[in-house]
């Protein structure tokens, strides 16, 4: 038995299929923050490696796009560089690891440390779209809790954590609300992140493929994270710089260096990290140029 | 220390290549041929049809051999294909009263129209490790010239069982699961090929919790039938439905808990399960689980998960599933950090208050 092996379209997926979620696309940037339900297909990595995101990528990358893909900020992690060798393999688009140069990052849980600007277009995968989910799992019943801008539940959760805690106990995934009308999941970013997505000018596609949902932040929109008066929200922040590099006001990774509790801490954006530890050397030479 | 993260791209190569490896196995036996898997593992492929959505033995046999055997992988492969295959039209609804059996089996009357047929089944076979069993006797001639009307149809026709298209059914079009979103409640059109899709093994389980209390539905397999029936394309432009070959099916037509009351009479009521070859014990699970799903039609009380739409649909896609599950394998070392952050400083601010 000789079967020829079966072929694939440009950038994997059919027209047919690129159509319907760029249909999805436009209406999630019609209304930023709701959930726009889509005919999510298969993709050739498992639910939950990032198909939405793949979906997304797939249907709007172009032969002049410059695609950038991160996981956990980093461009060498397994994920992203499997998932970059497959655009590169199916669409013929060029890649990057560059922040500056990229046209389209997809990303996983994190946002890159440069300031993005318009005309780039972030792609998140998405696990659980659904901010309120794990308050209450029926899918029809947090779609009408949408509709009527019933949000109480998720100011209760976080009231109970300062009840508990004394401050709210959400580190990631911290829900946003869109535009003064919807409550989103920013994806399970670190809140760390929250704030760029506030008014900023890069378009943001969130595309989460096992459950079927599409939502997005378009440019210069409110993206307020959730708070109180007396108790507003607070990004984590670190004491340390970066080991590597030297910055600070950036997410670092910890880093387990022995079996004696030592640690050192570095950049989770691998791009920014190898800038600024360049930019760092550079400076260097110059002060002993100088001295010299 | 820091560049233990990076050489991932050297690291998958490697592991891509140990893989291919482990595969292949010893050397001097040959490899298995993908033709060999199709017509001695023939229940395997159906499964993979089945669970990948796509009626191709000869695709689902060569993704059984890429995917080394592992079902879920298989599975992956099929789905990840037929997504792509564009879409120019549907078939008409294929009718499975005339197929002409190759197995039909009652357990709800000991005769019928058509009589019963044992046919090719692992049933009364005693499990004991054999050689390879001989050739047998060539197959009797299927009785192809009389009818076998479909049991469900025969009540149907003294009004004991509900009719299968109920009272103002005005046949709207079956949405299509792989095309359009998902939006729950779902129509039951919808929930059989959810069903028809789903993990054999957790559709079974959730089939055995029926029977053991957790949403009872009082099964009889009234009819399970297996056979090829053949696919008419309907083609507009040309007026008329142009067949396109046979594809063999397996058929579940439960019968199940009777309603009625003071208005209505006593009726059965029906679960239906349909899949792609030979694949009984999932067709009647199907059948059993689809029952349970009805609850609502019925106005049954909903107090078991097999009764739960979206419990039962949204778990039982094993490459929704098993891709959730093994995503753990994935780093997550971003959210930790921030877990970890939040409980460092939470147990600061307890021995400071200490």
């Amino acid at each position: 038995m000789s079967t020829a092996l079966p072929g694939y379209n440009v950038g994997y997926l059919d027209e047919q299929t690129k159509r319907m979620i760029r249909r999805a696309l436009l209406k999630a940037v019609a209304i930023p923050g709701f959930q726009v339900p889509f005919a999510s297909r298969e993709v050739p990595m498992p639910r939950g490696w990032g198909t939405g995101g793949v979906q997304v990528t797939a249907s709007i990358i172009g032969g002049d796009d410059v695609l950038k893909v991160i996981d956990q900020g980093a461009d060498d992690t397994t994920n992203a560089v499997s998932i970059r060798s497959f655009f590169a393999k199916v669409t013929g688009a060029s890649t990057t690891t560059c922040t500056e140069d990229a046209t389209i990052i997809q990303t996983r849980h994190r946002i890159p440390e440069a300031v993005l600007r318009e005309g780039q277009i972030m792609v998140y995968q998405v696990p659980i779209p659904e901010p309120l989910r794990f308050l209450e799992p029926r899918e029809a019943e947090t779609r009408r809790m949408h509709a009527l801008e019933e949000y109480g539940l998720i100011y209760v959760k976080l009231y109970e954590d300062i009840a508990k805690y004394g401050h709210i106990a959400t580190t990631y995934a911290y829900p946003v609300m869109v535009n003064g009308r919807y409550l989103m999941d920013p994806s399970p970013t670190p809140s760390f992140d929250n704030p760029k997505l506030h008014q900023s000018p890069a378009l943001h596609l969130y595309g989460a493929g096992r459950e079927k949902r599409i939502y997005a932040v378009p440019p210069y929109t409110d993206v307020v994270s959730l708070g109180f008066e007396d108790h507003p929200f607070e990004p984590q922040r670190f004491e340390q710089p970066c080991a590597v590099c030297g910055s600070t006001g950036v997410y670092l990774d910890e880093i387990i260096t022995d079996d004696a509790g030592g640690v050192m801490y570095a950049c989770s954006d691998t791009d920014h990290c190898e800038r600024a530890a360049a930019l760092a050397s550079a400076h260097i030479d110059d002060l002993e140029e100088a001295r010299a | 220390m820091y560049v233990a993260v990076k050489g991932g791209e050297k690291a998958i190569a490697n592991a891509h290549a140990l893989l291919a490896k482990e595969g292949r196995g010893d050397e001097r036996i040959p490899r298995i041929e993908h033709g060999a898997v199709g017509g001695q593992l023939a229940v395997l492929v159906a499964r993979v049809m089945n669970e990948g959505s796509l009626y191709d033995p000869e695709l689902a046999a060569r993704a059984i051999v890429q995917a080394q055997g592992d079902v879920l992988e298989a599975v992956t492969l099929v789905r990840s294909y037929r997504t792509t295959l564009h879409r120019f039209g549907y078939t008409l609804p294929v009718d499975t009263a005339q197929l002409p059996p190759q197995r039909r089996v009652s357990a709800t009357f000991k005769d019928l129209p058509g009589g019963q047929q044992l046919g090719a089944t692992f049933d009364y076979t005693h499990r004991l490790f054999a050689d390879r069993g001989s050739e047998g006797p060539a197959a009797a001639a299927t009785n192809d010239d009389e009818a076998m009307p479909r049991v469900a149809d025969l009540l149907g026709t003294e009004a004991l069982m509900e009719p299968e298209r109920p009272e103002g059914f005005d046949d709207p079009e079956p949405a299509d699961l792989t095309r359009e979103p998902t939006i729950f409640p779902m129509s039951r059109a919808e929930r059989l090929q959810a069903l028809a899709r789903g993990d054999e093994g957790f559709l079974l389980g959730l089939a055995y919790s029926t029977q053991r209390g957790f949403g009872r539905t009082h099964p009889f397999a009234g009819e399970i039938r297996v056979g090829e029936v053949e696919v008419e394309f309907d083609a507009p432009e040309l007026g008329f439905a142009v067949p396109l070959g046979r594809v063999e099916v397996t058929e579940c037509q439960m019968i199940n808990q009777f309603t009625g009351n003071a208005e209505t009479p006593a009726q059965f009521t029906r679960g239906y399960g349909l899949v792609f070859g030979r694949a009984e014990r999932k067709a009647m699970s199907m059948s059993l689980v689809d029952r349970a799903l009805r609850a609502d039609e019925f106005g049954e009380r909903i107090v078991a998960p097999a009764q739960d739409e979206e419990f039962v649909i949204q778990h039982s896609d094993n490459v929704q599933a098993t891709g959730f599950v093994e995503h753990l394998k994935l780093p997550h070392y971003v959210d930790f950090q921030a877990e970890l952050g939040l409980v460092r400083k939470l147990n600061a601010e307890r021995q400071e208050k200490a």
